[in-house]
């Protein structure tokens, strides 16, 4: 399976299946060291005011060759996320966004109705949308029949680490669409980064658990490691849970003593 | 002289000043910039010919580290 094991998004092959996020790093040092530890070959970047940042991020970002994909973080309704798309677009050359449209302060919750209403319009013009949802199978339906080019469900909360709180949604959300299915935000360390490849999903982004790890390079290598071996546990086919032992030594050819 | 808003600060430009000559007083580069206008976004392409007029809101973008 490993050798053979595209990663196809919206018609580009990656050969990671990590998706890190930038947010959060203490430095671009930091960031940078952290990118090339985790093998990942496509990173979000968010679309801000020219004093509150630097050109730095995006050179660097060129000099290790990976592709960006601009996120509508902040943004709260779709009206505001569609035109920060666009803005995006004109800024990095590219049709794909992480859309963002968060519904709560204090979750970071995808608001699904503004949501579903921003990826309508964005596909519409043309966009490659990443839709960052909550982990409902039918809202992930919705997603998928609109034409998004994936879906990307949220094991808990943006930077909780809580890992994932609904394994079973994410199994569900596995099934109800063709599309590729990344788990997006919640992650804490790398076994939840293992269990959503587990669960059959076909990527993971990721950022705090990452830039905000206390040695966040060794972490990044731990979730390129963690998201390689749940992919290939996913295809492997794990024994079935039992309730009680099943020896894995045989009893054929035991010397007694009487 | 005209006077607009640019990323929330006040700021006197020439007369006959276009996005794309903003853009060169500020000293940006012409890569990773998105720039709106009263809320709409400009294309790349017309940055040399849109106008500035008085009063006109211009959100100056680029990237920043996001999750």
């Amino acid at each position: 399976m490993a050798l053979d094991d595209r990663f196809l998004l919206a018609g580009v092959e990656f050969s990671s299946r990590l998706i890190l996020g930038t947010g959060g790093a203490s430095s671009l040092a930091v960031l940078e060291q952290a990118i090339v530890a985790s093998g990942t070959e496509l990173v979000t970047v968010a679309l801000r005011r020219v004093e509150s940042s630097g050109h730095g991020l995006l050179e660097m970002l060129g000099r290790l060759g990976v592709r960006i994909l601009p996120n509508t973080a902040g943004c709260y309704t779709a009206h505001d996320a569609v035109r920060t798309a666009r803005l995006a677009r004109e800024a990095f050359d590219t049709e794909w966004v992480k859309l963002e449209v968060i519904g709560d302060e204090r979750t970071l919750l995808p608001d699904a109705v503004e949501l579903v209403k921003a990826a309508a319009q964005l596909v519409d013009e043309g966009f490659v949308v990443l839709p960052y949802a909550s982990d409902d199978p039918v809202l992930a339906k919705r997603l998928a029949d609109l034409g998004c080019a994936a879906v990307m469900p949220a094991g808990a909360p943006i930077g909780s680490g809580l890992g994932i709180t609904n394994p079973h949604h994410i199994a569900l959300i596995r099934e109800a669409v063709a599309c590729p299915v990344i788990l997006d935000a919640g992650v804490g360390t790398a076994s939840d980064a293992a269990l959503a490849m587990e669960l059959g999903c076909d990527g993971v982004l990721l950022a705090s658990a990452v830039t905000r790890a206390a040695d966040p390079a060794a972490m990044a290598a731990a979730m390129r490691h963690a998201v390689i071996a749940g992919r290939l546990a996913a295809g492997a086919g794990r024994i079935t849970r039992r309730s009680f032992a099943l020896a894995s030594t045989s009893d054929s050819g035991l010397a007694t003593w009487t | 002289m005209i006077t607009v808003i640019v990323n929330d600060a006040p700021r006197v430009v020439g007369q006959a000043s276009t996005v794309g000559g903003l853009l060169e007083e500020l000293s940006l580069p012409p890569k990773g910039i998105a720039v709106a206008v009263n809320g709409e976004v400009v294309r790349r392409v017309d940055w040399a010919r849109f106008r500035l007029a008085e009063g006109d809101v211009v959100d100056v973008l680029t990237a920043a580290q996001g999750g």
